[in-house]
């Protein structure tokens, strides 16, 4: 009895069954799209796109999974990506040194998440309120710096942002005979690099646990031994840190700097959250999840595209409905479970 | 000193603005017993249970855990000193697994050996006989194995003190047999329990030992083969027996014998067991049994304040049905709740507002009362209940409990209930009040007004019901009236037994 126990596999946990569930669902999606509408979907560089197109997106949602199962919320991220990609073209024109704008990029990211970590959990603080109010000052704070588009032309940078890693048994032949490489940007490297990072902050580093812990019952995790407040302060400064990070892979892939750069980004950034599995109620959620739901909440604003439906607001209202099948999908599943586990 | 002590807590004192929550209690825990602290609502069990953990600090006194003197600041402090506790809500993450919840803050490493983790979770369990799986998500447990689970955290921290506070009070039947098990296992190896309760027959059931407080005092520890039940009602209520046996002042009432205004068949809600009542016109009857009897759901029951379950309900012969509050205001029941503070006043509205609250809403929203009509009430039952405020637009925060209590039973009266359910009217307000609350109650019924009055004070009721229902342990046990009420009868049939 007891080994039959030990041999039995455990039934998932909701964290690990709402990401099953997003996973199952992009793919579905995108072999449909394969079989649909064929053309770019063939490629495989149409996947590439879009992760090159949505690196910053994808590094600015795990920071906001790690706030979010933290039970909290981070909606400045869209603003400080802007205003780093703003302060590093300018810093860079000026003649600034490219390492130097690395570290400018992560140190603005640190200092939003500072602010924000010391207001929400040492002042206690509603974390939205903090954050709205980081979000205004980081927008003001881009347009002062400046209203017009500006364009990078430092060159170490340009060589940077032109570096493409090339992978030729990817490609596919054009019509004229040349094999074309499928072309990854340096930006996704350093995406996948921040998904596995936080994905092994989460799981196997106890201050990831911790994040876990506060989110499920901050009172019991108070009990528990677990100092709160410095993980919750640490949870913003990541989330902080990491939309440095995403600021100067947006710069990479566009290379100029304008006001009204990454604007809405951080909704985005919470849908992908939310369809990968994580619950605005903190607790559960994981960062793979969050990755394929940013690949899933992009691939259905590509294939509303592919479809002809070119005007914007069709990528709003497939977006908005997507988000709701989401939620009411998790809220059913975990609702079943909640009956089945009753009714043993 | 005893040689195997093993929790010494000597002269403690605790002083909150205005109360005196412990005064000079002692309590000892030896090893390997299990001790059960008893006490009504007030008593301090709980204030003492949070200084032992750390999250209250005493004014005076000393506390010793192995004959060494210790300092309890924090709960960590209470943890490294060995004192583990359980709270009824359990205190563990539902979202994370067993094994994380058994092992997460206590961490000395920054990586988190998950394999290990979940080895020693197994073995812990297994020895412990629960029936968990390390990798399981605690939430996916039932509440008995998640309480037994934090019991299996707390043994692992090499806990000699592991107080359980409350912690049979959501589960079944089987569940506390499978709790008490545990319990007896972690006695036989000398850990020292203490048992925070309010069910009797538990208390009897595991207990070696039982020490009583009452109103922040030491009413004394007994062994609990020797404690009869019905002496120990008898010392957490706060009189003798024999002492009861010759007050038998209470005049003959004789029963109401008009029409029956409500009865309920078979009623449940979500809090309690299925049970029957019914009220004639104009008769005052009462509730009693300890707290956590089931006397205030069962009330609640009546008027729809919880999720009810089943049942029928008749008001004057004809079938109704009361799901929520507002149906029941509809057919002439009015409720005073137990907790004032939190479900009764509205403490920045003022007195005129919160007078005129319930008849608000009795009207719906589209026939608003007007201003001087509504002055006129609030006017009325100032005087008539004599309710010392400033003025009627004065925010009934800053009255006095007894004038706040009074303010809410204005707004019943306004009313013009048939049937009124006061819970706890009297708890914390001064003995002036009392009295007159009593006698309102009394007036009300020769109004043939149905009264139900509930209070931990046996001889309030008395003096007001002319029958009383006893619970214990969420059913009815008994119904007294004529000869039979009189306080040695009610705290027969509450402590139940032979004895």
């Amino acid at each position: 009895m007891k080994n039959q126990n030990r041999q039995r596999r455990e039934p998932l946990t909701d964290t690990q069954l709402l990401m099953t569930i997003t996973i199952c669902i992009f793919l579905a999606m995108y072999i449909l799209a394969m079989l649909l509408l064929k053309g770019g979907f063939l490629h495989v560089q149409q996947l590439f796109d879009l992760l090159n197109d949505n690196a910053s997106l994808i590094i600015v949602s795990c920071g906001l999974t790690i706030v979010m199962i933290g039970g909290g919320i981070d909606i400045s991220v869209g603003a400080v990506t802007s205003l780093v990609v703003m302060s590093c073209v300018l810093f860079l024109n000026r003649g600034g040194n490219l390492f130097l704008s690395v570290l400018l990029a992560l140190g603005i990211g640190l200092a939003f998440g500072l602010v924000h970590g010391f207001l929400v959990s040492y002042l206690e603080i509603q974390p939205f309120i903090v954050t709205l109010a980081g979000m205004f000052f980081a927008r003001g704070m881009t347009t002062i710096l400046s209203i017009d588009p500006q364009k990078a032309t430092h060159e170490g940078f340009k060589k940077l942002q032109e570096a493409k890693i090339e992978i030729p048994w990817l490609g596919y032949v054009a019509k004229n005979g040349n094999l074309i490489p499928a072309r990854m940007e340096i930006g996704v490297v350093v995406a996948l690099l921040c998904v596995i990072g936080v994905f092994i902050l989460l799981k196997y580093v106890s201050l990831g646990r911790g994040f876990y812990a506060m989110g499920g019952n901050q009172t019991s995790s108070l009990m528990l031994g677990i100092n709160v407040k410095k993980t919750r302060f640490l949870s913003y400064l990541l989330s902080g840190l990491l939309s440095g990070i995403s600021g100067f892979v947006f710069l990479m892939h566009t290379g100029a700097g304008n006001a009204t750069n990454a604007a809405a980004m951080e909704m985005d950034a919470i849908a992908s959250s939310i369809i990968g599995g994580t619950l605005l109620t903190g607790g559960v959620g994981n960062v793979v999840g969050t990755f394929f739901g940013t690949l899933t909440l992009t691939t259905i604003k590509k294939i509303v595209v592919s479809s002809g439906l070119n005007d914007p607001w069709w990528q709003k209202i497939t977006t908005g409905g997507m988000l709701c099948f989401f939620i009411l999908l998790q809220s059913v599943v975990l609702r079943q479970r909640e009956k089945r586990k009753k009714s043993n | 000193m005893e040689e195997n002590c093993l929790l010494e807590l000597r002269g403690i004192d605790k002083m909150f603005p205005g109360v005196m929550a412990l005064n000079n209690v002692d309590f000892t825990l030896r090893k390997g017993e299990i001790h059960a602290l008893m006490g009504e609502n007030g008593a301090g069990k709980s204030t003492l249970i949070k200084i032992l953990t750390g999250v209250y600090s005493m004014d005076a006194g000393t506390i010793l855990v192995e004959g060494k003197n210790v300092h309890i600041g924090s709960p960590q402090d209470a943890q490294n000193n060995g004192i583990s506790t359980v709270y009824q809500e359990t205190t563990l993450c539902p979202n994370l697994t067993v094994a994380e919840n058994m092992f997460i803050g206590r961490e000395k490493s920054l990586l988190v050996k998950q394999k290990a983790y979940e080895k020693r979770a197994e073995e812990i369990l297994e020895s412990l006989q629960i029936p968990a799986r390390a990798r399981q998500q605690l939430g996916n447990c039932s509440l008995a194995v998640q309480q037994m689970v934090a019991i299996a955290r707390a043994v692992d921290m090499q806990c000699k003190v592991l107080i359980l506070d409350e912690p049979t009070s959501s589960l079944d039947d089987k569940e506390v047999n499978m709790l008490f098990k545990l319990m007896r296992d972690l006695k036989s190896r000398g850990v020292g329990i203490i048992f925070v309760t309010h069910f009797l027959e538990q208390v009897y059931e595991v207990s070696d030992r039982i020490t009583v407080l009452r109103n922040g005092e030491l009413v004394g520890e007994f062994l609990t083969e020797e404690l009869p039940q019905v002496q120990l009602v008898a010392k957490m209520i706060g009189k003798e027996l024999d002492e009861l046996n010759n007050l038998s002042d209470t005049e003959e009432r004789s029963a109401a014998s008009g029409e029956v205004f409500y009865q309920a068949e078979g009623l449940s809600s979500s809090e309690t067991l299925p049970f029957d009542f019914s009220i004639r016109k104009g008769e005052v009857n009462g509730f009693t049994g300890l707290l956590g009897s089931g006397r205030s759901e069962s009330v609640r029951a009546i008027f729809g304040a919880d999720k009810v379950g089943g049942g029928t309900v008749k008001i004057k012969g004809k079938n109704v049905k009361i799901t929520k509050p507002v149906d029941a205001m509809k057919h002439g029941i009015g409720y005073l709740a137990e907790d004032r503070k939190r479900d009764g006043i509205i403490a920045d509205l003022s007195v005129r507002e919160n007078i005129i609250i319930a008849m608000q809403v009795m009207n719906g929203f589209f026939k608003p009362i007007s201003r001087s009509e509504s002055e006129a009430f609030a006017d009325e039952y100032i005087k008539a209940l004599n309710i010392k405020t400033a003025s009627r637009e004065t925010p009934v925060g800053a009255l006095s409990g007894g004038n706040q209590q009074k303010v809410i039973l204005a707004r019943w009266l306004l009313t013009h209930p048939d049937y009124l359910i006061l819970d706890e009217p009297t708890r914390g307000i001064d003995v002036g009040t009392k009295l007159e609350i009593q006698k309102l109650v009394l007036k009300l019924a020769e109004e043939d007004v149905s009264v139900t009055f509930i209070s931990s004070e046996i001889e309030e009721m008395l003096r007001t019901c002319s029958r009383l229902i006893v619970m214990r342990d969420r059913h009815i046990v008994g119904e007294l009236k004529g000869s039979d009420l009189n306080q040695a009868q009610v705290m027969k049939t509450i402590a139940g037994g032979e004895s």
